[in-house]
Parts: C-alpha cells; sequence; structure tokens
C-alpha cells in the first residue's frame, strides 16, 4: 500500500474515533440529568420560567445533535464552553494543559534517563544475572499502582525528608516527585522495549563489521547500536501514549498538579459537566493525534505495517 | 540471539546446563508460592477474622505497626486493625480481578470464534469496533462512565469488561483464522461434524495457551484498576473495605499514620507480582511466537 493510502486511511480511522468518543462523551454527560436543574440546586426561589431561560442560554433546548455540532465547532474554534463555577473552559485548559504537557515531558524524560541505560545493560548481557535483575525489576515496576508509588515518594521525600513539597505547583522543583513517579511507571514497559530493539540491532551485520574493524565496545553500542534502535524505541514509547496519559491523571490527582487530570476529576467531584466534557474531549484528541502520528511514522518505517 | 549459537554442536555438559537454564522457574514457583498463600488468606479472611475488619476500637486510634500483638500492622483512625482490613479487602480486589476477567474471557472468546471461523460482515464488524476501542483509554473511559453511573462494584466490573473483551476476541480471532484451514480442522469437517463441535472441540482447545497468558497478565491489571479508581472514589463503594479504599483514607494520614498507607500497596503489590511473574513465565513458555506481547 503506497504510504499516501495509508496515510489518508490512518486519518479518516483517527476521526472516526474522534467522532466516536466526543460524541459518547457528549451523550453520556447528558444522561446524567438537567445542567440547569444541577446549576440552579443551591438556590430554592427558581421558577420553572428561570429554568428555561438558563436552558436556553445554555444552548439546551436545542436537539442533541445540534448541541453536539455547537459544542465541536465551538471547541475547534476555542470556545470550549462555561464552567458551572469558574467561567469560560478555555481559560482553565490555558492553565491546566501547559502543566499536564509538562509533566509529561518530564516524565518521558526521567523514563528514558533510567531505562535506555538499563535496557542497554539487559541487552548486552542477555540470559546474565544483570538481565535477570532488570527483568524481575521491571515486572515489579509493573505491579504497583501508580498512585501508591506516588504516596510513597511523596512520604519519603516531603515528610520524612523535606526537600520537596507534597502539593500542587510551588515553583519548578515541584515537579520532580510527580515525574519520577510516573517515570518509573513507564521505566517498567520502556526498559524492556530498550532491550528489544537493542537485541535486534545487535545481531546486525553491521555491528559485527564494526566490532570486527576493532572499534571499542562503547563506541559500538552508543554510536552504531543505539542510533540505530532510537526510532524504533521513540516509536515503541510513542504507542504508550494512552497508558501516561492514564498514570498522569491519577497522579496529578495524588499530587494536586494542576493539569488536565485534576481539572477533569475536580469537574466530577463538583460534577461540572462543561468542564467535563472539554476536558475528557481534549485528552482524547491528544491519545488519537499522538497515535495518529506514530502509527504513521512506523507505517513509513516499516511497510510491513501498511499490509492489511 | 546470535547464528552462530544455533549452529554449534554443544558438548553434552552445556547441553545440560542450557536446558536446566531453559527451565529454571524460580519466577513461576515464586509467583505461584505468593498467588496461592495471599489467596488462601484472603478466601479464608472470614475465618481469620469474623468481625470483617470493621470492628471500631477508638481507644486504638492509630496505633503504630509492631507493638502490640493486638494489631500487628497497627490501626487506622477508627482504630481498626489494619491486617483485618488488609486481608478482608483482598476479596474485593480478587473478585473483581476474576470476574471481570471471566466475563471478558467468555464474551470475547465467543466473538472471536464466531467472526474468525464465519468471517464476512460480523468479523469486519468486530475489527472496527476493535480499533475504537484500542484508541480510547480505560481511564478516560472510566471515568466518564463512573462520574455518570456512580460507583458500585457491579459497574467496576462491567465497565472492565467492556474494555477487555476485545483483546480475547482479537487473541481468538486470529487463532481460529490460521488453524480452520489446518488438516485436523478440515478432517474433521469432512467428517461431518458439526460446526460448534469443530469450534469447540478442535479449534478452541489449540488457542488455549495464549488466552491463559492474557488472563493472568488481565486478573493483575485490573486488580491495579480496581484500586485506581476506587483511590479516585470512581470504584467500589468506599464503605466496604478495599485495598483503594484503605489507600484513599491513608492519604489523609500521610502525615501522621504511614502504616495506614504502606500495607495495603504491599498487598496490592505482592498479590499482582505474583500473578505478573507466572505470566511472564507462562508466555515464555507457552507462547513462544509472542502473540500476547504487549
Amino acid at each position: 500500500m503506497p504510504i499516501a493510502k495509508f496515510a489518508i486511511q490512518r486519518l479518516l480511522q483517527a476521526v472516526f474515533v474522534v467522532f466516536v468518543v466526543t460524541i459518547f462523551v457528549a451523550f453520556a454527560i447528558r444522561l446524567t440529568g438537567d445542567p440547569a436543574i444541577m446549576l440552579v440546586q443551591e438556590s430554592s426561589n427558581v421558577t420553572e420560567a428561570d429554568l428555561e431561560r438558563i436552558r436556553a442560554a445554555m444552548g439546551l433546548n436545542k436537539p442533541f445533535l445540534v448541541q453536539y455540532k455547537d459544542f465541536i465547532l465551538g471547541f475547534f474554534n476555542g470556545d470550549m464552553g462555561t464552567s458551572f463555577f469558574r467561567g469560560p473552559v478555555s481559560n482553565l485548559v490555558a492553565v491546566a494543559l501547559p502543566a499536564t504537557l509538562a509533566l509529561a515531558v518530564a516524565s518521558m524524560v526521567v523514563s528514558m534517563l533510567i531505562s535506555i541505560p538499563l535496557g542497554i545493560r539487559a541487552a548486552l548481557h542477555k540470559g546474565g544475572l544483570s538481565d535477570q535483575i532488570i527483568r524481575i525489576g521491571s515486572l515489579v515496576g509493573l505491579s504497583f499502582p501508580n498512585f501508591w508509588l506516588g504516596l510513597m515518594l511523596m512520604m519519603v521525600f516531603s515528610i520524612k525528608i523535606p526537600i520537596f513539597n507534597s502539593s500542587g505547583y510551588e515553583g519548578p522543583a515541584s515537579i520532580v516527585l510527580p515525574a519520577v513517579t510516573i517515570g518509573i511507571i513507564l521505566t517498567a514497559t520502556n526498559v524492556r522495549l530498550v532491550r528489544t530493539a537493542m537485541l535486534e540491532t545487535l545481531g546486525a551485520q553491521y555491528i559485527m563489521v564494526a566490532r570486527s574493524k576493532g572499534l571499542r565496545e562503547r563506541i559500538v553500542v552508543y554510536k552504531h547500536a543505539l542510533r540505530n534502535s532510537a526510532i524504533t524505541i521513540v516509536t515503541y514509547m510513542g504507542l504508550q501514549f494512552g497508558n501516561l496519559v492514564g498514570g498522569l491523571v491519577v497522579v496529578e490527582m495524588v499530587f494536586n498538579w494542576p493539569g488536565m487530570g485534576s481539572l477533569a476529576l475536580d469537574a466530577i467531584y463538583q460534577r461540572d459537566y462543561p468542564v467535563l466534557q472539554a476536558s475528557i474531549t481534549l485528552l482524547a484528541l491528544m491519545i488519537v493525534a499522538v497515535n495518529f502520528t506514530v502509527d504513521l511514522v512506523y507505517g513509513l518505517l516499516d511497510p510491513r505495517i501498511r499490509v492489511e | 540471539m546470535s547464528l552462530s549459537e544455533e549452529n554449534i554442536i554443544l558438548p553434552e555438559a552445556a547441553k545440560k546446563k542450557r536446558s536446566l537454564a531453559k527451565y529454571w522457574s524460580f519466577e513461576l514457583l515464586f509467583g505461584a508460592f505468593l498467588t496461592c498463600s495471599l489467596g488462601v488468606l484472603v478466601l479464608c479472611s472470614g475465618l481469620l477474622f469474623p468481625d470483617g475488619g470493621e470492628a471500631i476500637d477508638l481507644r486504638a486510634r492509630l496505633m503504630e505497626p509492631f507493638v502490640s500483638w493486638q494489631h500487628i500492622l497497627g490501626t487506622d483512625s477508627l482504630g481498626r486493625d489494619i491486617l483485618a482490613r488488609v486481608i478482608t479487602g483482598g476479596k474485593i480486589s480478587y473478585l473483581v480481578g476474576v470476574a471481570s476477567t471471566l466475563g471478558a474471557l467468555v464474551l470475547g472468546t465467543l466473538v472471536g470464534l464466531v467472526a474468525g471461523y464465519y468471517r464476512g460482515f460480523w468479523d469486519v464488524l468486530l475489527m472496527r469496533f476493535a480499533d475504537i476501542q484500542l484508541a480510547l483509554p480505560f481511564i478516560l473511559l472510566a471515568i466518564t462512565v463512573m462520574a455518570i453511573a456512580g460507583p458500585g462494584l457491579d459497574r467496576v466490573i462491567g465497565l472492565m469488561i467492556i474494555s477487555q473483551w476485545v483483546q480475547y476476541a482479537r487473541l481468538v480471532r486470529s487463532g481460529v483464522l490460521s488453524l480452520r484451514e489446518r488438516e485436523f480442522v478440515q478432517a474433521a469437517r469432512s467428517y461431518g461434524l458439526p460446526d460448534a463441535k469443530i469450534i469447540f472441540g478442535h479449534i478452541l482447545p489449540n488457542t488455549l495457551g495464549p488466552i491463559i497468558i492474557l488472563m493472568t497478565l488481565n486478573v493483575a491489571n485490573n486488580i491495579l484498576l480496581e484500586s485506581s479508581l476506587t483511590f479516585l472514589g470512581l470504584g467500589v463503594d468506599p464503605q466496604i473495605p478495599s485495598w483503594g479504599g484503605m489507600l484513599a483514607d491513608g492519604r489523609n494520614y500521610v502525615q501522621v499514620a504511614w502504616w495506614i498507607m504502606v500495607f495495603p500497596g504491599l498487598a496490592i503489590m505482592l498479590t499482582v507480582l505474583g500473578l505478573n511473574l507466572m505470566g511472564d513465565w507462562l508466555r515464555d513458555h507457552l507462547d513462544p511466537l509472542g502473540q500476547t506481547a504487549k
């Protein structure tokens, strides 16, 4: 299949997924009840006419599909609706999205710093003691909940030994604990990906050539093998983006990190449905976009993927 | 693996060492030990702790662990015994892990068998459905659904079945696709066996290996997911003792009482580690082609 056709096919798939997800979220949120009543539940002297006015103002008296269309058009024009309590949703997102992206990038960096050296070591000593230890370590890493690791780190490094603050954003150092938490969780999977990718590269003939030229092992491994595995490693890591977002949502809540996960969870606790709808839609869009990009890169690099 | 390694004729001693290394199964033994011993403890929790960890003792609030025989792992903010609650709380985790996996297994296997054996319309529908589900991260689905439906054990299990049956369906389908053209299936068909007998008697047993691996890993994963959801207040009822619920409670006392948070977390870790160790070993030995690789 030519790459253009493959790209168009995957793009259509991505658009379809976005459509299904957004319509599901919009529909599910309408199921929970009348937002107009939720909005005024505090005040007692509200007449039916008042409710009608609120519904008209929020666009709730229109048919569902029209509301959906309005939401989507507004969403892509930067108007994400209005929170019940906190003003325009786009203002909230403008604060939360950079915070989440910063945490996501920092976690990826932490994870690469740990998983690349360990993965290389495991690949070089395949079947040996360090390989076994790394393998068991990675299994242990897959075996505890991310939020528990976060709480443990918080307990040790901000309560017993007060190096970092335990919650919220108080300067750049605040990112360390949440980023290390997610980074360690990602490492458990990434270290295996690095190991597999390196084993594949190290078996190639040009590595044998490089070795037979008498190059130092260090140069063979880092300059020849790692560089050639890099694209595979990055692509595999990209495929885990959905995983990463899942980790972000929970860990942000543990550390009160002011990102998209906290925004969505707070919206649930306060029944602030415009915020919930906008934040879930945005997170789903991000995941679909990353998956699409990774798919495309993958298809470009490995033509076998395109056959189906 | 280097090519040369396969071609060398190994001397007897080396061969022996290699085969021992091949079946070296500390992983399996340790994993099975963890899973069985924790499983027995949790199953017997009713006998060991008849009060179900609910007995409140306000005079013994926030008691430290390892100081009293009565409360070896300490007590929580209401003076309830942590050990009793950890072991009783395991019931929820095991129930969710096992029930959701079995539900997803049954649903997914049926769909996969039908799609793979009959192909055509059902097959196309299944694969499109699978694409959508793979693009939808569980946590977002869970947040939306639980925000609307409210917390509850049945909803957590239902949600996991809905989000995981596709994995089994795909696995079974691909197994069936490769098996249905094999000679023994053709032979069974030429004998005039009914479809149901061919599917359940000849095809299904041959796809069992990957399914067992997936099940082991899914039980482990679902225990983690349930604890996350309950921790966020989106899982099972916070009144019932559960590991996620205990951790959510412990979070409020993180400054003063580390033990409320440490022990339920350790319980989750040991349970899941046991299952992961077994799943990993099974993957190496039952699935050399890596069909269940993540």
